[in-house]
């Protein structure tokens, strides 16, 4: 009778909390659904080890669900595969997740409540994601997202004018990354001889995609050709 | 001078001979744009498969800088080969046809001579040079339109903003104009020992295509080598396309190519002052 009471007392706070996080992402999402499309100016700067790009002003469209491109005018622009990631609105869009309380951090000195999403659909490309998520601004601090496909990411956000859409002004996506190695006959590229460059870059299995927001334009509809 | 160089420039365009560089340069460009015109994105993939397995790259990917770039990279290996064709005939030439002694005999220094002969063969080649310029760099753009250029190294993928390109491109024909010219003047010592034009510019394409194979074999005996080979240097034209620009490698090329022009027109010139001309 004892060890009963017990457990169900168990049962009932974990439910508790587990609901406590369910409406703090509730919470989360309402804010983010009063957004239905943006068209944003922003700055991307690339850091992989072995891509040499400059960073560079892009324009970043947004519908949703979770439709998500990256442009840059007139030019050309790289982001890991799955740059959709780059968008933390995908991760909660569908709903079709069971949430796990993990806690507490503090990320860039914000305090946040840690929750973990697991997918229940089975075909589902991310199959862990860890939320930070700021209680007081319901807005998502950081994100930590294992997948099937691409492995293990993270994203940091910073808010500032657009907190109250809960978009943030700064992105700072971390990924893996594989080896990259052309044949040399591809690309016409010949070993010099002579002293061999010995300060070869230590190259990094991490990526990071940076992109700094200077202004949102928020539901005032975006072209699907944006999207092709 | 300038007087002595046009009358050289005169007898190189006269010849038909002259215009089958023009001709090769403008239908293996044609060819190319047509090809990337009908099929490029299949290139493309093909070429970026390796970073497409794991990146997004949006926007135009097949533009006119990235097909330029293509063309520089097929033509400058072949370029030299039609170099050959005219600096290799410059001295030979006249020898063959019997007016080198007639050429001698007026009252005209024989550097003068030679060098007026070595700037009309430069003049050539950059004119070629530029046909190929023009033709590559704006037939490009104006069927592909302009966008970033990307650069992609065996270990290393470069993307280079469209407003960072041109002088570029700018930097990399003063580079092949050196390049071109040393392979103008080897032709051109070879031209002053032989009395037909064959040899010479058998002999030089020999020597270039020789060099080239060193130069593009990675076979660690060959490695010691390179850096003696001015084939090697002659591909640091791409040196401009990395970001950032490794200004002393690529100085360092220029300048060896360089001291190859002096010392291959010094020799020309040396060996022409005391040649017993009989043709």
């Amino acid at each position: 009778m004892k060890y009963g009471l017990l457990f169900a007392g168990l049962f009932v706070a974990s439910v508790a909390v587990a609901q406590k996080e369910e409406a703090l992402l509730q919470r989360v999402r309402a804010k983010m659904e009063k957004v239905n499309d943006y068209t944003a100016e922003g700055r991307m700067k690339l850091d992989v080890s072995f891509i040499n790009a400059p960073a560079s002003k892009v324009t970043v469209y947004y519908k949703k669900p979770d439709r998500f491109k990256v442009k840059k005018a007139g030019g050309i622009s790289i982001l890991p595969k799955g740059g959709v990631s780059v968008n933390v609105n995908a991760l909660l869009a569908g709903g079709s997740y069971q949430t796990v309380p993990g806690g507490t951090s503090t990320v860039n000195g914000v305090a946040t409540t840690v929750v973990k999403l697991i997918p229940t659909d089975e075909a589902s490309d991310v199959v862990l994601s860890v939320l930070h998520v700021d209680e007081k601004e319901a807005v998502i601090r950081k994100a930590v997202v294992t997948t099937k496909e691409s492995g293990t990411y993270e994203i940091l956000l910073n808010y500032g004018a657009y907190t109250a859409w809960g978009l943030p002004d700064k992105v700072v996506f971390t990924f893996n990354t594989k080896d990259y190695k052309l044949p040399k006959g591809i690309t016409f590229e010949y070993e010099k001889g002579g002293e061999k460059k010995v300060e070869e870059k230590a190259k990094s299995k991490k990526g990071t995609v940076e992109i700094t927001y200077a202004s949102y334009a928020i539901n005032k509809g975006v072209d699907e050709k944006n999207f092709r | 001078m300038w007087q002595l160089t046009r009358i050289e420039l005169y007898k190189i365009f006269k010849k038909p001979r002259t215009y089958i560089a023009f001709a090769a340069i403008g239908l293996i460009i044609l060819l190319i744009q047509l090809a990337m015109y009908a099929d490029g994105e299949t290139y493309l993939e093909f070429m970026l498969q390796n970073i497409n397995a794991a990146f997004d790259i949006e926007g135009k990917k097949l533009n006119g800088f990235f097909v330029f770039y293509l063309i520089l990279h097929t033509l400058l290996v072949h370029v030299p080969l039609l170099i050959c064709l005219v600096a290799g005939d410059a001295v030979a030439g006249e020898a063959a046809m019997g007016t080198l002694r007639l050429l001698v005999a007026k009252p005209i220094s024989r550097t003068r001579l030679l060098l007026s002969k070595f700037i009309a063969s430069s003049i050539y080649t950059l004119l070629l040079l530029t046909f190929m310029a023009v033709l590559g760099l704006l037939g490009s753009v104006a069927l592909f339109g302009v966008s970033d250029l990307m650069v992609q190294k065996s270990d290393m993928f470069i993307l280079l903003d469209k407003s960072d390109v041109l002088w570029r491109y700018a930097a990399a024909y003063g580079f092949a104009a050196l390049s071109m010219m040393t392979v103008a003047s080897l032709a051109f010592l070879f031209s002053v020992f032989a009395d037909n034009a064959i040899g010479p510019i058998i002999g030089a394409m020999s020597v270039v295509i020789v060099a080239t194979i060193l130069t593009t074999m990675d076979i660690p005996v060959f490695n010691a080598l390179k850096p003696f080979l001015f084939t090697n240097h002659m591909l640091n034209w791409k040196g401009f396309f990395d970001r950032p620009v490794d200004v002393r490698e690529v100085l360092k090329s220029a300048l060896v190519l360089l001291a190859h022009i002096v010392l291959f027109v010094s020799l020309a010139i040396a060996f022409f002052r005391k040649k017993d001309v009989l043709s």
